[in-house]
């Protein structure tokens, strides 16, 4: 019986206690820098596309969401032909930014995405390249590769040894 | 005591009532949400204030739906009995000297009377729904009315030994030296529970429990005939607050303030505290809610009139 009046009491008291909802569209909550949100692809400080095209994100992606076409340009870098995403089955698990060996793909803090019709929620490539190298500035994949592409020989990376003569070793 | 203007007096009873119990739909969502510490509607005009507006709209416009397996009649009958019942007994409520519909010099057994038929409603909307869980929440209703309805009515027999009348008019008017709440303290916390379970109120909504029993006894119903449900459930509230401050809290008694302002500032404490219990309490078990109305309200209430008549004896014999 006494516990009954003072749940009416406590309950009472919530009246000058704060309120807890966040207002939403008039009040942004505030999102982490690692919020899971809107996939991106970023590019490498020189502007070029950071994507290798691997397929590592799409075997990744639980709900196979993402499809992409390998293509290569006339430097024998690879690229997406084209990269889609379907955010109308994504899951922002993250799985793909992990799996991405270049940090071309990565998840924003945006979860604005509502769309009338389903199909606008397939994203091409256009839609999802940004201009800038996102979460991690500086890094270039094709430099610090030991890939041979055009533009770039064998030993010019970053922390690479110029390429030794192996004739050079013999006894 | 009548009114210079009956038919004002009536209209402005009748569609005062109505819009209290239309906009308490909005009171009870903020006053809920604030004691859950949220906003609740506040997005459709000033407040949420046109949330009203919004609903009623909502439910107007809802297909009137009635199922091909119900008792057609009793299910169209059922609703109209709440909604009739619980504004024929606003009729006896005065809300001010001279504003009051018909001052019945039995207007207490009146209003016993009109609340008791309400339980018709549930119980035959409960039956013709031809639906188990309904009618499961139709017998609870029954069963719950049975056991409530004595005490309430025993417990507001001390007032009336107390105001020597059953005219509500005059029972306020006996209440200008002291409130009935204060000799009358028992009568009053039993009247309470009374009138929750009365109105089928959390914590004694078990006829619809919407836990275990779908919507219970408005399971089947949609459109205006459950806005007739709700509606008459929110006037059930009006009303039994409004009985509780005429009662207890001496109805338009109060200094300074006009009367109906008093009125209608005692009654709106006594609906927000009903909002307050729906925000606060758990629902009993049914077996539970039996067994305090018989054993333990019923016998509370018997004393309390044994108590109270000896004392008004002895007062008189002095």
């Amino acid at each position: 019986m006494f516990s009954i009046l003072r749940t009416i009491w406590y309950v009472f008291l919530h009246a000058f206690q704060k309120r807890i909802t966040v207002q939403y569209p008039d009040e942004k909550p505030y999102l982490a820098p690692r919020y899971r949100g809107r996939i991106i692809l970023s590019r490498d400080p020189d502007g070029g596309e950071r994507c290798v095209a691997c397929n590592l994100c799409a075997v990744a992606c639980p709900v196979d969401c993402i499809a992409l076409q390998a293509t290569e340009d006339e430097h024998g870098r690879r690229y997406p032909d084209f990269f889609r995403i379907n955010f109308s089955r994504c899951i922002y698990c993250g799985f793909c930014e992990e799996a991405c060996p270049t940090y071309a793909i990565q998840l924003t803090p945006d979860f604005e995405m509502g769309e009338f019709h389903r199909k606008n929620l397939v994203y091409e490539k256009e839609d999802l390249m940004i201009d800038g190298p996102g979460k991690y500035p500086g890094y270039n994949f094709w430099r610090v590769a030991g890939v041979q592409i055009g533009g770039k020989k064998k030993g010019e990376g970053a922390h690479e040894a110029p390429p030794v003569d192996v004739r050079s070793l013999l006894p | 005591m009548t009114s210079p203007y009956p038919l004002l007096s009536i209209l402005g009873i009748v569609l005062g009532a109505l819009t209290i119990a239309a906009s308490l739909i909005y009171v009870e969502r903020r006053l809920l949400a604030l004691w859950q510490d949220r906003y609740g509607p506040n997005r459709t005009g000033p407040f949420g204030l046109l949330q009203v507006v919004a609903d009623s709209i909502k439910i107007f416009m809802k297909e009137d739906w009635i199922p091909p397996f119900v008792d057609k009649p009793v299910f169209i009958v059922a609703p109209a009995i709440v909604f009739v019942t619980v504004l024929m007994s606003f009729a006896v409520i005065p809300v001010a000297p001279g504003i009051i519909v018909s001052d019945l010099n039995i207007g207490l057994l009146f209003f016993l009377g009109m609340s008791s038929l309400g339980v018709y409603s549930v119980v035959l909307a409960g039956w013709s729904s031809n639906n188990k869980y309904a009618l499961i929440g139709g017998m609870r209703a029954a069963a719950q009315m049975l056991s409530y309805e004595v005490f309430m009515g025993l417990s507001l027999m001390g007032v009336v030994l107390l105001a020597g009348s059953f005219s509500l008019a005059a029972i306020v008017a006996a209440q200008r030296k002291l409130w009935f709440v204060i000799p009358q303290f028992p009568g009053f916390v039993l009247f309470l529970i009374a009138g929750l379970a009365e109105t089928r109120r959390i914590p004694f909504d078990l006829p619809e429990a919407e836990s275990e029993l779908v919507a219970g006894y408005h399971s089947e119903y949609s459109g205006m005939k459950f806005g007739m449900f709700f509606v008459g459930e929110y006037m059930g509230i009006t009303l039994i607050s409004a009985m509780i401050s005429v009662l207890f809290f001496g109805g338009w008694l109060g200094p300074i303030l006009p009367g109906v302002v008093w009125f209608l500032i005692k009654t709106f404490c006594f609906i927000s505290f009903f909002i307050l219990l729906r925000a606060a309490l758990p629902r009993p078990r049914f077996d539970q809610l039996m067994s305090w109305g018989w054993k333990v309200m019923l016998p509370l209430a018997l004393a309390n009139i044994l108590l109270t008549g000896a004392a008004v004896l002895i007062w008189s014999q002095k």
